[in-house]
């Protein structure tokens, strides 16, 4: 009577267990190790790889310092984790979908969206600022793992639309703690969603240390519990996260459904600009990991292999400047907010009370001698 | 209301049955609404009729399925996803506040989330604790959803049509007491004849219905308390009392005009529902009322509602429960005969 799901549909623990100790393809020191499960990306991805994280890393200080201005209301930085959020994201199709967090506009940067349009959540004339379906990126938001369901949902609603595409979904190792993780890990397994869930355990979740979180063996185990593979993968080496990453994702476009990736790297910043990590953590443990830095990592494999010299890496480094000085100075102007926002997309059609309030604040505005801002109808 | 016509329930399935055939977008998933049809059999014969892939059983927790749902509506699906009971949708709440409810304002509507979340709710069929919630107001009060509640089957047949063709999300309330009521033969469309009509226009989601003329008093009813303020209208009538009963249909948004229009007919209002009386549902009602009709009323609004207690066991719950002696109470509470101010020349009505 009951549903007895075939054993030969599951498959063996042994078979999804994460293989012992992260997997890395470049040692910390830029050497090129032996006999590793994945192959390396070819260099000219290596090279897109560095230039991207080289930028991205600019980016991300431009955007830190833009806060010390008062240009952003809250930066969480990700600086350290640029061999995350760039690897994975050049690991993926155009047709995919990228499901991030708030700490992850490195990635939506190397997805190839507007930086302006990017920090418009952090920015505060909106909650977010780009089109999701034009980079197929999701909508940044704050409350920890919930995204990761919709990514689910999504992934599965591809599935069963016959397309072939794949999910990459975005947590903090903090975040794996939350019911609706566990309920979007367990959902991708039963529905076979094509969705790679990309645990960035960057070791703190604020002040919280990864050993409040779990007793979990790695993160990367949990993904056995729930019947699809983990993997644990060192976070600071681009070239084996874009590597492990592809690969599970063209395992998922495939067909071969959902898989965990953790990526061990560290947040060398505090939380937010607002957060004081000096309370929480030694000095030696951000040094220690700062001899790991993943642009250095991959610059010296680079130049070993020739194809990086200090000309090349110069270029890198002006593009990168070029395209902060280029943010900075947009991020100088004061954005445009329209008060007759705030009632266009809260429904589709907007209420007779929606109307109301509108034309309230129109003609409050209007008597301030503010700009006009009628009652808009939505789109 | 004492006719032989479908019930409910099948006016409710008969709605997703039709809404599935009308748009291959549409699906229908939650917890045991596959091969079972449903703890109350709403969802009956529909994966037969459609398949897994349309209408299926998801794991046993309610952010997946709401969360899922979001997902899938981004790509384009039109989710029809079921709570069992209402206060097992709570563990759904943050998907449903914080992401269903705000991801069209979010990205300023390049988003839009049609998904419907149709919830069994309220008391009234001796069902043990955390099986008889009225929990509108937890979803009224959160801008970006709709939230609808059918009193009759022809009405839970036309406003599941209109919520599933909805750009917005909807939260549908379903008076669980009140699935196995008969209405009107003929009241379904389509339940007798086989035909699927096409969904109602959107406007059926902004409207309440005046679903009893009457010039005295207007009593306010939603979802299972529209048959309590029928009858109690009935016996009023017997007391020499002539009641006007709305039927608000559609929570959020809320139909001011129906309403403000009828109780400056009446000059008299009670609203009645089963949830606690204490930031209720009635009570905005009663603010609503008082700020559009203060020189038409002739006594202060009244609530009936529920105690402000959590949801009693079966063997209490009829004392909880707001019944035809109650709303009758109110009603001769409403100052019939106070003094007419000699100076306010006249009533005030217009
Ligand atoms: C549901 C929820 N609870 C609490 C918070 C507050 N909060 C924001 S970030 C954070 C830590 C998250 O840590 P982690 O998931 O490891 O990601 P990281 O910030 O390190 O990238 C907390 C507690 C939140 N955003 N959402």
């Amino acid at each position: 009577m009951a549903d007895m799901t075939s054993t030969d549909e599951r498959a063996a623990a042994h078979d999804l267990l994460p293989p012992p100790g992260p997997i890395r393809l470049i040692d910390a020191d830029g050497v090129r190790l032996d006999g590793t499960a994945h192959p390396l990306p070819p260099l000219d991805v290596l090279v897109r790889l560095h230039r991207r994280m080289v930028t991205g890393r600019r980016f991300d200080r431009q955007s830190a310092a833009l806060t010390r201005q008062g240009r952003l209301a809250v930066y969480p930085s990700s600086l350290g984790q640029e061999a995350c959020q760039v690897g994975a994201v050049l690991a993926m199709d155009e047709a995919d979908w990228l499901f991030p967090t708030y700490r992850d506009c490195v990635a939506l940067v190397a997805r190839g969206l507007d930086p302006v349009e990017a920090l418009t959540l952090l920015r505060g004339d909106w909650h977010c600022g780009y089109d999701p379906y034009l980079h197929r990126v999701a909508p940044q938001c704050t409350p920890l793992a919930t995204a990761a369901l919709h990514a689910v949902g999504l992934a599965d609603a591809a599935r069963r639309r016959g397309d072939e595409l794949a999910v990459l979904a975005f947590l903090g190792d903090g975040a794996t703690s939350e019911g609706d993780a566990h309920e979007a890990l367990n959902f991708a397994a039963v529905y076979r969603a094509p969705v790679v869930f990309f645990v960035q355990n960057n070791q703190w979740a604020i002040s919280v240390p990864l050993s409040r979180q779990t007793k979990a063996p790695t993160l990367a185990h949990k993904a056995v519990g729930y019947g699809m593979p983990g993997v644990q993968v060192d976070g600071n080496d681009a070239a084996a996260v874009h590597a492990v990453v592809a690969h599970a994702l063209h395992a998922a476009r495939a067909g071969a459904g959902p898989a965990l990736v953790e990526a061990v790297t560290y947040r060398m910043d505090p939380h937010t600009n607002a957060d004081d990590a000096g309370r929480y953590r030694d000095e030696a443990e951000v040094a220690e990991w700062r001899r790991r830095d993943p642009i250095a990592r991959l610059e010296r494999y680079l130049r070993t292999a020739g194809a990086l010299d200090d000309a090349a890496l110069h270029a890198v480094e002006e593009a990168a400047e070029r395209e902060a000085a280029e943010l900075r100075a947009r991020m100088a102007q004061e954005p445009r907010v329209e008060p007759a926002d705030l009632f266009a997309h809260v429904l589709a059609r907007p209420s007779a009370q929606l109307r109301g309030q509108a034309a309230l604040l129109a003609e409050e505005l209007a008597a301030e001698g503010g700009a006009p801002a009628g009652p808009q109808e939505a789109r | 209301m004492s006719a032989n016509g479908p019930t409910m329930a099948q006016a409710l399935t008969a709605a997703l049955r039709d809404s599935l055939r009308a748009d291959p977008s549409v699906l229908v998933y939650g917890e045991d609404v596959g091969p079972l049809g449903g703890v109350f059999r709403i969802t009956d014969g529909l994966t037969a009729e459609f398949g897994e892939e349309r209408c299926f059983d998801t794991p046993l927790a309610e952010a997946g399925i709401v969360g899922t749902a979001i997902g899938h509506a981004m790509y384009g699906l039109r989710p029809v996803v079921e709570m069992q009971f209402d206060a097992f949708a709570y563990p759904a709440f943050e998907q449903i506040t914080s992401h269903l409810a705000k991801t069209r304002n979010r990205t300023r509507g390049r988003i839009a989330l049609p998904v419907v979340v149709r919830v069994p709710y309220g008391g009234g069929i001796g069902g043990v604790e955390h099986h008889s919630d009225s929990s509108e107001v937890y979803y009224t009060h959160t801008p970006g959803l709709r939230v609808v509640t059918p009193g009759t089957p022809a009405d839970a047949y036309r406003l599941l049509r209109a919520a599933i063709a909805c750009d917005d999300p909807v939260i549908f309330l379903e008076p669980k007491r009140r699935y196995w009521s008969a209405g009107e033969p003929g009241s379904v469309p389509g339940a007798a004849s086989g035909e699927s009509p096409p969904a109602p226009q959107p406007e059926e989601l902004d409207r309440a219905e005046v679903r009893r003329s009457g010039t005295d008093v207007t009593l306010i009813a939603y979802g299972p308390t529209l048959a309590t303020a029928l009858e109690a209208a009935e016996a009023a009538e017997e007391e020499g009392w002539s009641a006007e009963v709305v039927d608000l249909r559609t929570l959020a948004p809320f139909d001011d005009a129906t309403v403000t229009a009828s109780v400056r007919r009446t000059g008299r209002a009670v609203v009645v529902h089963e949830a606690a009386a204490f930031c209720g549902y009635g009570a905005e009602v009663a603010a609503r009322i008082t700020e559009s009709c203060f020189h038409w009323l002739e006594a202060p609004v009244l609530r009936v509602g529920g105690f402000d207690i959590p949801y009693p066991p079966p063997k209490l719950e009829h004392h909880h429960l707001p019944g035809v002696d109650r709303v009758l109470d109110a009603v001769a509470r409403l100052q019939w005969d106070a003094p007419v101010p000699a100076a306010s020349g006249g009533r005030g009505r217009s």
